[in-house]
């Protein structure tokens, strides 16, 4: 078929007025979302109650396919451990036995520390856990990496609150609605974690690199001090994370830092647990010097 | 790619039978809404690895049906899919209305298709839509490389032929003879 030479609909007046309105519909329709973009861009908060309603209403739904999730891993993990049950079993019971002496010498050195704290007159405010949920969706087709938390306001969950698995640091919640939250995930490329070097206190930034890795950009440049196999943790400066929390391990070396695999797959968590945000203790006064100077 | 019914009566006939008229007109909407909303629950990703589902549904029901789909269907479609995309809001309204307009050009200019021809305009949309969500993305505060689409491109582009038979065996649902005649 040939395309006619008369690209007129038809002669109908009709028939061309209601092919004119549709394209004028199309095109309006784009204009539509050319503004919500520049919106958007401009104010990237503002639709943040239409999308938390959004998240709130699926949420059933999306804890539901969680739930299956959880259990369609856990059956190839249960088909995986009939094979090697029994190198597992001999590997582990080796482990324990390292492992129960190692406790004890854990339990000697936090004794230690505890008397050491108290001698130093400080007082450790416990790390509390404000809700446990599961991550119930995330934006799987989008370059940025947003998860969706079963659990909101009505849990006492606030913006700005890690988010953590048993295995290390996950995210942070960055929008509140009433029965979900969203979260910006540790390898989200807008995400900036200060953290060191476990052994040493090598301080770096941890940024999402989009692709499930993490740059390590070190603070102090010079000779990298990093190597292959250095577990991360965060720093905690700048509040928001509490340190300590395990984050990411050292896999490859770039000549400004390092490239870093995330500890904690949020694909393997079961369920993972919000904090409180850390706020670091506030800086001791400084010496009255500006009351000095007005007199 | 697609298997196109002769006519209404040939897919599934049934004597005093008929298609249900509310839904052969919301399946395709239902459809690619579902397709926006379900892939982000059975994965929790740490990269972009799932085909932006909803706009491939989306093309493969323009594509099979033409006109099926209003040209404006791309500002409440792309609204719902936005709302659960993470791209910044308003990415998938503009989008996928300028892909309606787009397809609705070439194929006034085109009207010969096959397989192949379908495919490559397909192909064509898809990347540039993946390129330009990475762009508005990245516009709006991201930083990701270009490489980082890769893979998503790659899985996208190579299972759009396998949406296109998804979106014919909905179409025959769609046109199943259900509502009975007096």
């Amino acid at each position: 078929m040939a395309p006619p030479a008369n690209r007129r609909s038809s002669y109908s007046r009709r028939a061309q007025y209601t092919t004119f309105l549709s394209y004028t519909a199309g095109v309006l329709g784009a204009a539509v979302g050319l503004a919500l973009v520049v919106i958007s861009l401009v104010n990237p908060g503002f639709f943040s109650a239409l999308r938390g309603l959004a998240d709130d209403a699926t949420e059933p739904a999306a804890q539901a396919a969680a739930g299956s999730r959880d259990l369609g891993r856990d059956a190839w993990a249960d088909i995986s451990g009939f094979f090697h049950s029994g190198s597992e079993h001999a590997r582990i019971q080796r482990e324990l036995a390292e492992a129960k002496v190692r406790l004890v010498e854990a339990r000697a050195t936090m004794a230690e520390n505890k008397r050491l704290k108290s001698l130093m007159g400080l007082s450790e405010e416990a790390g509390g856990a404000v809700a446990y949920a599961r991550l119930t969706a995330s934006t799987s087709a989008s370059t940025r990496r947003y998860a969706v938390l079963g659990a909101g306001r009505d849990r006492g969950v606030a913006p700005g609150m890690p988010i953590r698995s048993q295995m290390g640091l996950v995210g942070r919640v960055l929008e509140v609605g009433s029965s979900s939250a969203r979260v910006l995930l540790v390898t989200d490329s807008e995400s900036v974690v200060p953290v060191r070097r476990a052994t040493d206190g090598v301080a770096a930034f941890a940024q999402g690199n989009g692709d499930g890795t993490l740059r390590i950009r070190l603070i102090n440049l010079g000779i990298n001090p990093l190597r292959k196999g250095d577990v991360l943790v965060t720093s905690g400066s700048g509040g928001l994370y509490r340190p300590g929390t395990p984050m990411a391990i050292v896999t490859d070396l770039i000549r400004d830092g390092a490239i870093a695999r995330v500890l904690s797959n949020p694909s393997d968590t079961d369920y993972v647990m919000v904090e409180k945000s850390w706020a670091p203790p506030p800086p001791p006064p400084p010496a009255s010097d500006a009351a000095v100077k007005k007199r | 790619m697609f298997q196109r019914p002769a006519s209404r009566s040939v897919s599934g006939q049934r004597i005093n039978h008929a298609p249900s008229r509310i839904v052969a007109r919301s399946f395709p909407w239902l459809t690619i809404m579902l397709a926006s909303l379900v892939p982000g629950w059975f994965l929790i990703a740490s990269a972009p690895v799932m085909p932006p589902l909803g706009f491939l549904l989306y093309l493969g029901w323009r594509q099979l049906r033409p006109g099926l789909l209003p040209i404006w269907a791309g500002l409440p479609l792309g609204l719902f899919d936005d709302l659960f995309s993470g791209q910044p809001f308003g990415c998938a309204v503009l989008l996928w209305s300028i892909t309606a307009i787009v397809l609705e050009i070439v194929e006034l200019r085109l009207p010969w298709r096959n397989f192949v021809t379908e495919w490559l305009m397909a192909m064509g949309l898809i990347v540039a839509y993946i390129v330009l969500c990475l762009a508005l993305a990245n516009i709006a505060g991201a930083s990701s490389p270009l490489r980082v689409i890769v893979p998503q491109v790659v899985i996208s582009v190579l299972s759009y032929p396998l949406v296109g038979r998804v979106v014919a065996m909905f179409d025959r649902i769609r046109l199943a003879p259900i509502v009975v005649l007096r």
